[in-house]
């Protein structure tokens, strides 16, 4: 008897979470069916965003992406050699920077907007600029990036590090050769995960990209991404909602197949890095 | 150790770089902390006590963040209390009474929170609000960013009590299954006890998450400062304070908005603390 009762609730709290998502993907959907097509993906965007497409938006957010990429993926890959290769994993300092990484993560993006803002934008001069906005969204991937690639750095079997030191290899020559070959799929999972991370934010770049509509002529130039201009469509423009649905449904197209890649790369689900 | 100084030069240059982009990671927790403290401390220490007061006016030289600090930890709060039991009772299910579901259901659930939180919020703007707003107007409430918040939290919520299960050793499962315990009996006396720390652990992180959500919140609570009387009254959170006012905030208003800033980073590193206690990660 019991254990019928929990069938009948488990269907109904998957019930709970799945129809949400039903309706959110159908109001999507239903907002957005006039105004999506090829044109809405190569047009610029025209009076404030309420017509024309979003090409502009995709040129400043492919700039943002790549430029925060540029800057987390060596960095992190750096940080992850570091744990994973220099510290043993049960050293002081490797906890003691495994807390920090997770404090990093854990700080809200609002914040890494403000650190942004007061650090890139005004003390180094750089303005609200796709260069400040891919600098603070870098940071703020940072630890996904470097606990994802840790963990696959750390994935590498014993048995080839042994190999390593009877064979007195280099350092570098293992690093290059060995470790990285075999953790790519790894960190290839890292670097996508971290891209998704990053299209997702808004907050951070609220203030450090900031909000011009057109395209940027250069990378000291203020730039919109794809989710500053879902929010600013929906808050601020009068009848700017079938167009941020529809921006909303490109970004979250591009949310899925990036996840379709990941699973593609991995062959299993990646739960650990994502929590 | 003795080798060192034969190394190759490759060798104690890559040694050096790792180490600075060790060091880097530390400098940029230090360097927001640091920011945030060098420009909101002045602010802080002469009019400290000003920011617990109930009057935001930054025209009139008043910021009392009270009702706003109120209105981040009632959304939250809410959101948590919608989504957690949801979330653990689904993953227990999954993994004891379904498993052929599980693998299907974690991996929508994993796009689910790959989904931007602009996207919730305008989901929440798209059908919430005005469905709420039939029923009790103005829609754009509490409640709304709760509800909105709590289908945030539900996926990572979710595989985090999974993970939490996953570890528990299988000879409990097989020890209930020889003692012809009930599913049912088994999960409540002994599945979910033993695997609550790491379950509550995970719950708090996801606290801290929605006490920083700003997008999804911005968008649907209506962002009026004001102590909520029910749920269904608009109010405005710490985080989406932040973005609506630091585009235009001059001097102490913002220097005001990094002193908020600084309280989240503050609250989200308490919370953090005691979900290592509750998970038994050491750091140190």
């Amino acid at each position: 008897m019991a254990d019928r009762m929990a069938w009948l609730t488990g269907w109904v709290l998957l019930a709970l979470v799945m129809v949400p998502v039903a309706l959110m993907v159908m109001a999507l959907w239903q907002q957005s069916a006039d105004v999506l097509s090829m044109g809405f993906l190569l047009e610029d965007p025209g009076r404030a965003g309420r017509s024309g497409g979003i090409a502009a938006l995709l040129i400043s957010t492919g700039w943002i992406l790549a430029l925060c990429l540029l800057v987390a993926v060596p960095v992190g890959l750096g940080c992850a050699l570091y744990l994973s290769e220099s510290l043993p994993a049960d050293s002081r300092r490797a906890q003691w920077l495994g807390g920090v990484l997770d404090m990093l993560a854990a700080v809200p993006s609002i914040v890494y907007g403000l650190f942004g803002y007061q650090f890139f934008a005004i003390t180094l001069g750089l303005g609200f600029s796709i260069l400040s906005g891919a600098l603070a969204l870098s940071l703020m991937v940072l630890p996904l990036m470097i606990r994802s690639a840790e963990q696959a750095m750390r994935a590498v079997p014993m048995g080839y590090r042994q190999a390593r030191d009877a064979l007195a290899l280099s350092r570098w020559g293992w690093v290059r050769r060995i470790l990285l070959p075999c953790a790519a799929p790894g960190i290839a999972v890292g670097i996508i995960l971290s891209a998704g991370r990053a299209l997702a934010e808004t907050a951070v770049l609220l203030f450090t990209a900031g909000y011009v509509l057109r395209r940027p002529d250069s990378l000291f130039d203020s730039g919109r991404t794809l989710s500053v201009h879902i929010y600013d469509l929906a808050m601020n423009v009068p009848g700017g909602m079938p167009r941020a649905a529809a921006t909303a449904v490109v970004l979250v197209a591009l949310l899925v197949v990036l996840n379709l890649l990941v699973r593609r790369v991995l062959r299993q689900p990646m739960t650990e890095a994502l929590v | 150790m003795i080798t060192t100084s034969s190394l190759p030069l490759s060798d104690r240059l890559l040694g050096l770089a790792l180490r600075l982009c060790g060091l880097l990671a530390a400098l940029v927790l230090g360097g927001i902390v640091v920011v945030l403290l060098v420009r909101a401390l002045p602010f802080l220490i002469n009019e400290g006590a000003g920011i617990w007061q109930s009057t935001w006016q930054p025209g009139q030289g008043e910021y009392g963040m009270a009702p706003m600090i109120a209105g981040s930890l009632f959304v939250s709060v809410l959101a948590l209390v919608l989504a957690a039991p949801v979330a653990v009772l689904l993953a227990a299910w999954l993994r004891y009474f379904a498993p052929r579901l599980r693998r299907p259901v974690l991996a929508g659930v994993e796009l689910m929170a790959g989904i931007p939180s602009v996207v919730y919020g305008l989901w929440g703007m798209l059908v919430l609000v005005p469905w709420i707003n039939q029923w009790v107007p103005p829609g754009a409430s509490w409640l709304a960013g709760s509800l909105v918040l709590a289908l945030m939290i539900v996926p990572l919520a979710l595989l985090v009590t999974d993970a939490a299960l996953g570890q528990l050793p299988l000879r409990y499962q097989r020890a209930g299954e020889a003692l012809a315990l009930s599913r049912v009996g088994m999960l409540r006396r002994v599945l979910l006890p033993r695997a609550a720390p790491g379950i509550v652990g995970g719950v708090v992180l996801q606290f801290g998450r929605a006490l920083g959500e700003t997008m999804a919140v911005l968008m649907v609570c209506g962002n009026v400062v004001q102590w909520p009387d029910s749920v269904f009254a608009p109010v405005r959170t710490l985080t989406a304070n932040i973005a609506l006012e630091m585009a235009y905030a001059t001097g102490d208003h913002r220097v005001a908005l990094f002193a908020s800033g600084l309280l989240l980073i503050a609250v989200t590193g308490l919370l953090l603390m005691a979900s290592w206690r509750l998970r038994g990660v050491s750091h140190g």
